[in-house]
């Protein structure tokens, strides 16, 4: 039992010692956890920001002249004035997402109650902006034309509404996508690293030489796993609060050490992830492919770039498998909603089981893939 | 050409050349000078800048400032030069079949480096003919390199070096690790292409000294300076001695032979005589349908040195695997001290110390930390590991490698880095498998003195395999082995008298040619006519012609030739093949259903308190929607914070005592709701559905009840088009963004491990020592990762149309031209990556952060490039799979054609030169 907790010491220095001498590969750890964080983080503030926007006036009224200056940044562009036969070669060449059409008399309706239509323009191909910006156009025009008739109408609502966003107020997209990045990187890393070591070493001959020292499978392999963690871990921990908390001002509200037991377990469960597709694949070419095959729809579909409620049931069934949907759910509960373990103790323990499964398999087939 | 006419005083000329890695000084001020046409010996110990010299006289590595190199009559320094000789030099480095390339077959091998050298299909047959005939590799023409014994890697690597008449032939220890009849034949052939150009000069480096004797002339060197120099006469004149072992080990300085003494082996002690340590009964070994292993009998007793001897590939390895308990036999049993062999058990893998025949200790570790590593594992107590690890090194000579790591070392160095490793918790059975390949004599003797050391007085058994003959004169008793069998098992004095030779060797290698006739065929028919070479002068005019076409600073049919043998290993490893094109498929599948923008079935609940009609229909208007799911409804404050931290909820609705009574006075009650903000999108998306069913509750209730509720107080409507996509679904655009960020991950990892591959196979090499230019090789590797990448983009569209029904509105041929400028981007990227990086690991970690992140986050997938800022604005202008993404959405969603879409095209037209030429000039053309 001491001998097994030495081995996995041992073996486990070693790791770390190779990974600090690959330079390259330590600059690439440090960027992915600093600037690669920050640079996602701040790309995008808001789902609306900066959008490109123009306006058709036929009317030339006081009124059109107004919604020309709705539209102010930082969620829109200073909208352009276009000509009617303009918006097609326009909106092809993706210059605008929006386009307002204005008709002409419409000034002239609305102050005679005609309800009046403006056409709004969209440009569907654009994913995120598309598809929440018609309502907030929608109640910007619907604001400037109460106000320029206040004078004449009262404003009472029959129900008034009261939005409290909670957790992030003003909804600000660079925490979230700061945080997700990280999730991000936490596990493309962690994979990578003892996925590629794995095979590098059945490469190198030196694994079949473990073999034959007195060292299990298992000490080899959880040798692999805490020391990819534990760097992982620092580096993680360190960007959350370096770069997340202090450089970019996310507020977080929930426990950094609760999170820091999560992010062990998941890295527990991808590292195993990295030493079982490691026993899969033959060579290192093999790996890499296995790596985007498991990666991309690990990362695209946890839930952390599109809600995980909008994926298809079957799909949602799939990635209840992938640890990086349970990451993605308790680093919204601890960080954002301030949760605690009451809360989180679901998707850990699914972690662990996660892990535990691959590391049960990866063991079984330890041994044959070295030996083949 | 000149250098015909003008008659050449040295084939290689250095003057005060010096060299260092790091501090360590490999060459020391060095001066030589070598005539042409002269077979040349460089004899010395480990590490003391033989390799180096012959990298650096070959132009693989770059030299350092000091010192000038010349070879075939110019300076190695000068770009120009070296493009220019380069065709007349071959190099064939350390270690096995370095410059092969495993998984390509000995044809294709030959027929790379014949294309290299710019030989057309006839000339090259004819060469490829003529060399093979004359190796023994002809019948083995279709056999893939990797399979190969090592004799015969060493032989095929000889055939490419010498496949374009070289004036300069570079040998470094071409036979370290080949059998003794693998090794004569060998030789001959070198003597027979002598004999053929006779102006060729031969440099070669070896640790056979046996060897050695047969060379016109000898370099004598230690630490980094000539001992002497001389015929191997004029050698054994000087030291007195009749052979090189003993004079080499007389031109050392005093200090480095002292203590060295004559080997004997004292007689086997009776006293164990009934311990049988080893037994193998019948043992076997079955790959498929090969028989590696064919029941193999021995028994082996305690303290016994038994010998394992056979040309390469006989089975030697497999058998030892076998006892370590690595490969479980086919047949037969094995047993140590009694005990048949278990994989798991401990106690036995406490008693056996193993040495692989390829190192196989840890290259990032320093030699101290190795040997630490070892002595930790092996269950050496924690207050004796330091010691024992300085014991160790000081045995086996480390100490002045103690803090560097074995990758810079030589290998004699790090063969005696994996014995120390071997023998470190001091073993019951020693199982070494070639331990004193490429170690120079006096590291051996030190060996073997341990060995024998070990074997009488600690009753230590070994088992060891060596091509040495003077090692299996050594041992108490040796198996000759071939093809799997055991042909005979004596004491070597037996064997020898068995046969009437006069040396084990020739006994050795009749055992050989009798259990295999065909390899006496070999060796007659290596003086075969060459079809050309009755007329020499022909020879000569066509080397001439090919010397005379100058080597074009770029050629076509050097860029085809990569990529030809490129490809060749693509279609070696189908199930990468396989995975990638059918991984692009799965993974559009994937994510075109699953990412999605649409958000349905959101959880929400009520905190009622009202609890009259109208505030009941309120909650029934937004549960009754397909956007939301209603929960059980919230019992106060407390409970709404609970169920929103704990990520129940998405949605919490509070609707106010009095609703119903205020609203129907007309007082304007107020509703609030509390929307999870983790996911900003997500809550955006939730604040514009319950705001527009709030809307249109309004405007029931207005029209049911037109008394009691003022009506809508909206005073314009806004009619809202969604263009490209009317039905607002998420699949129509997904799908075409899905493609460029699959096209730009997939082909991009595929190429990103091809340079790197070769750096870390060593066969990098032949970019070093060919006419290969950097473009060349880059375009080349570049060529066959386009195409793949173009076969899968046509899947994928095919799938669009048809699986996803997603239509390709604009003009085709725009999309496809994009598709192929756009491959040349991502599988650049890859390349480029793996320009600049060393391990395998980098590679990939790089080129997944280089594509999938600025792919998916900057390139407008999600959020459009215009709304982005600061650093992740200016990657997601200048990377191409933003110009993709326009293209793809253009042509599959908004029906344009070319004079729509002109500017991204050019966007990547002019991506693609960039990418490559930074991919060219991050690469090497020589070692550092």
């Amino acid at each position: 039992m001491m001998q097994t907790l030495k081995n996995i010491f041992f073996l486990g220095v070693k790791e770390l010692r190779g990974l600090f001498r690959d330079y390259m590969l330590l600059i690439l750890i440090v960027y992915s956890f600093s600037l690669g964080i920050y640079i996602t983080g701040n790309a995008t503030n808001d789902t609306i920001t900066n959008a490109a926007i123009a306006i058709v006036d036929e009317d030339h009224s006081q009124l059109s002249e107004r919604l020309f200056d709705a539209f102010f940044p930082p969620m829109f562009r200073h909208a352009d004035e276009i000509k009617l036969e303009e918006i097609d070669p326009a909106m092809d060449a993706g210059k605008y997402t929006f386009v307002l059409v204005i008709p002409s008399e419409f000034e002239k309706d609305v102050l005679a109650g005609r309800t009046p239509t403006i056409q709004l323009n969209i440009d569907a191909t654009r994913m995120s902006q598309a598809f929440s910006g018609g309502g907030y156009i929608q109640q910007i025009i619907n604001k400037e034309v109460t106000s320029y008739l206040k004078s004449s109408t009262p404003a009472a609502l029959p129900v008034e509404t009261v939005v409290r966003n909670r957790y992030n107020a003003n909804l600000t997209q660079s925490w979230f996508k700061a945080v997700m990045q990280l999730v991000s990187n936490i596990t493309m890393l962690a994979i990578i690293l003892t996925g590629a070591a794995l095979i590098r070493e059945r490469e190198n001959g030196t694994l079949e030489h473990l073999l034959v020292m007195p060292v299990t499978a298992f000490e080899i392999m959880f040798s692999k796993v805490w020391s990819m963690l534990l760097v992982v871990l620092v580096a993680s921990i360190i960007s959350l609060v370096v770069v997340i908390m202090q450089m970019m001002h996310v507020p977080v509200n929930g426990s950094v050490w609760l999170f820091g037991c999560g992010v062990a377990l998941h890295l527990f469960a991808v590292t195993s992830l990295g030493i079982f597709l490691a026993c899969v694949a033959q060579n290192m070419p093999q790996l890499g492919m296995l790596l985007i095959l498991v990666l991309l729809p690990m990362q695209m579909l946890s839930g952390g770039s599109t809600p995980m409620e909008s994926m298809p049931v079957w799909v949602q069934n799939v990635m209840q498998v992938a640890p990086t949907t349970h990451f993605v759910e308790f680093c919204q509960a601890i960080l954002f909603r301030g949760a605690g373990i009451e809360v989180v103790w679901k998707p850990f323990l699914k972690l662990f089981i996660i892990g535990a499964v691959l590391f049960a398999f990866s063991l079984r087939r330890f041994r044959r893939s070295v030996a083949s | 050409m000149k250098q015909s006419s003008v008659e050449q005083k040295f084939a290689v000329k250095l003057e005060h050349v010096s060299f260092s890695y790091g501090k360590t000084l490999a060459l020391n001020d060095f001066s030589l000078e070598i005539a042409p046409g002269k077979l040349v010996g460089l004899i010395g110990p480990d590490g003391v800048g033989k390799s180096t010299m012959l990298s650096l006289i070959t132009g693989a590595r770059a030299m350092q400032e000091s010192g000038t190199i010349e070879v075939l009559n110019g300076d190695m320094r000068s770009k120009e030069h070296r493009n220019k000789v380069c065709p007349k030099i071959a190099y064939m480095p350390q270690g096995l079949g370095k410059n092969l390339y495993f998984t390509l077959t000995v044809e294709e091998n030959l027929q790379f480096f014949g294309k290299l050298f710019g030989h057309n299909a006839q000339e090259r047959r004819r060469r490829i003919d003529h060399l093979t005939r004359s190796t023994g590799l002809y019948n083995f023409l279709d056999r893939p390199a990797g399979k190969l014994s090592g004799g015969m890697k060493q032989k095929l690597g000889l055939c490419c070096a010498l496949i374009h008449d070289p004036d300069l032939l570079v040998l470094d220890e071409p036979t370290t690790g080949v059998d003794p009849l693998a090794r004569r034949q060998f030789w001959d052939l070198v003597d027979s292409v002598r004999a053929m150009q006779p102006g060729m000069t031969v440099i070669v480096a070896t640790a056979y000294m046996d060897e050695a004797q047969r060379f016109e002339w000898l370099i004598a060197m230690d630490e980094g300076k000539i001992l002497d120099t001389g015929t191997p006469a004029e050698i054994f004149a000087k030291t007195h001695c009749d052979n090189l072992d003993d004079a080499f080990i007389q031109l050392l300085p005093a200090e480095k032979r002292s203590g060295h003494t004559k080997l004997t082996v004292p007689p086997l002690p009776e006293k164990d005589a009934n311990v049988i340590a080893i037994a193998a009964d019948g043992l076997t070994k079955r790959f498929g349908s090969f028989t590696a292993v064919d029941h193999v009998s021995f028994k082996i007793r305690k303290g016994e040195i038994f010998g394992f001897l056979g040309s390469n590939g006989c089975g030697k390895t497999t058998t030892m695997r076998m006892l370590t308990g690595l490969l479980t036999p086919t047949e037969g049993t094995a047993e140590l001290f009694g005990n048949p062999i278990e994989a798991e058990s401990m106690e036995t893998r406490l008693k056996l110390g193993y040495m692989t025949q390829l190192f196989s200790l840890y290259n990032e570790l320093t030699i101290r930390q190795n040997l630490m590593l070892y002595a930790r594992l092996y269950r050496i107590k924690e207050s004796q590991v330091s010691a024992r690890v300085n014991e160790m090194m000081e045995r086996f000579q480390l100490m002045p490698y103690a803090n560097d790591t074995p990758a810079a070392l030589p290998l004699g160095i790090k063969q005696r880095l994996s014995l120390a490793a071997a023998v470190i918790h001091h073993p019951q059975i020693l199982i070494l498998d070639e331990p004193t390949s490429g170690v120079d004599p006096v590291a051996r003797d030190l060996f073997w003195e341990m060995i024998i050391e070990l074997s009488r007085k600690d009753g230590v058994t070994v088992f060891i395999t060596t091509h040495f003959m003077n090692e299996a004169e050594r041992c108490d008793r040796i198996s000759l082995m071939h093809a799997g069998r055991s042909l005979a098992c004596d004491t070597p004095q037996n064997l020898v008298k068995e046969r009437s030779m006069p040396t084990l060797e020739a006994a050795f290698i009749d055992y050989l040619e009798e259990a295999d006739p065909a390899s006496k065929e070999k060796i007659s028919l290596e003086k075969s006519a060459d079809p050309a070479g009755d007329a020499p002068e022909k020879r000569k005019s066509l080397w001439k012609r090919f010397a005379e076409s100058n080597h074009p600073k770029f050629s076509i049919q050097r860029v085809l030739c990569c990529c030809w043998r490129e490809s060749l290993e693509l279609m070696r490893d189908p199930i990468r093949a396989t995975l990638a094109i059918f991984g692009a498929l799965l993974l559009m599948l994937v994510m075109g259903f699953g990412i999605s923008m649409d958000v349905e079935d959101l959880s929400f609940a009520v905190l009622d308190r009202d609890g009259s009609g109208l505030s009941r229909n309120y909650a029934l208007n937004i549960a009754g929607s397909r956007y939301f799911v209603e929960q059980k409804p919230i019992k106060d404050y407390d409970d709404l914070e609970k169920r929103l931290r704990s990520g129940d909820l998405s949605l919490a609705i509070e609707i106010p005592p009095n609703f119903g009574k205020d609203l129907q006075a007309g007082k304007s009650p107020q509703v609030a709701f509390f929307i999870d903000g983790a996911m900003p999108s997500r809550a955006e998306t939730v604040n514009g559905y319950v705001t527009s069913l709030h809307n249109q509750w309004l405007q029931e209730q207005a029209r049911e009840h037109a008394t009691a509720i003022p009506a809508s107080t909206l005073n314009c409507q806004v009619e809202t088009r969604y263009r490209y996509n009317p039905d607002v679904l998420s699949l129509p655009a997904m799908v075409p963004a899905v493609i460029p960020l699959l096209l730009m991950m997939i082909p991009a990892i595929l190429a990103a491990l091809a340079v790197v591959r070769e750096k870390e196979m060593g066969s990098i090499i032949n970019l070093y020592v060919t006419p290969l230019t950097r473009s060349e090789f880059l375009l080349g590797k570049q060529m066959p990762y386009v195409m793949f990448s173009i076969l899968s983009s046509l899947m994928l569209i095919a799938m669009a149309v048809t699986i996803f029904d997603v239509p390709v509105k604009g003009s085709v041929l725009v999309l496809l031209i994009a598709l192929v400028l756009y491959s040349m981007c991502s599988t650049g990227f890859g390349l480029l990556a793996s320009s600049v990086t060393r391990s395998q690991i980098a590679v990939i970690f790089m080129t997944m952060l280089g594509t999938m992140l600025p792919a998916v986050q900057f390139c407008g997938m999600i959020d459009p490039v215009t709304s982005q800022e600061g650093a992740g604005r200016v990657i997601g202008t200048l990377y191409p799979t933003t110009y993709m993404l326009l293209i793809s959405r253009g042509v599959f969603n908004k029906a344009l054609g070319f004079r729509e879409l002109y500017p991204e095209l050019l966007a990547l037209l002019i991506t693609v030169p960039i990418v490559i030429g930074c991919g060219v000039m991050l690469l090497k053309k020589q070692e550092k």
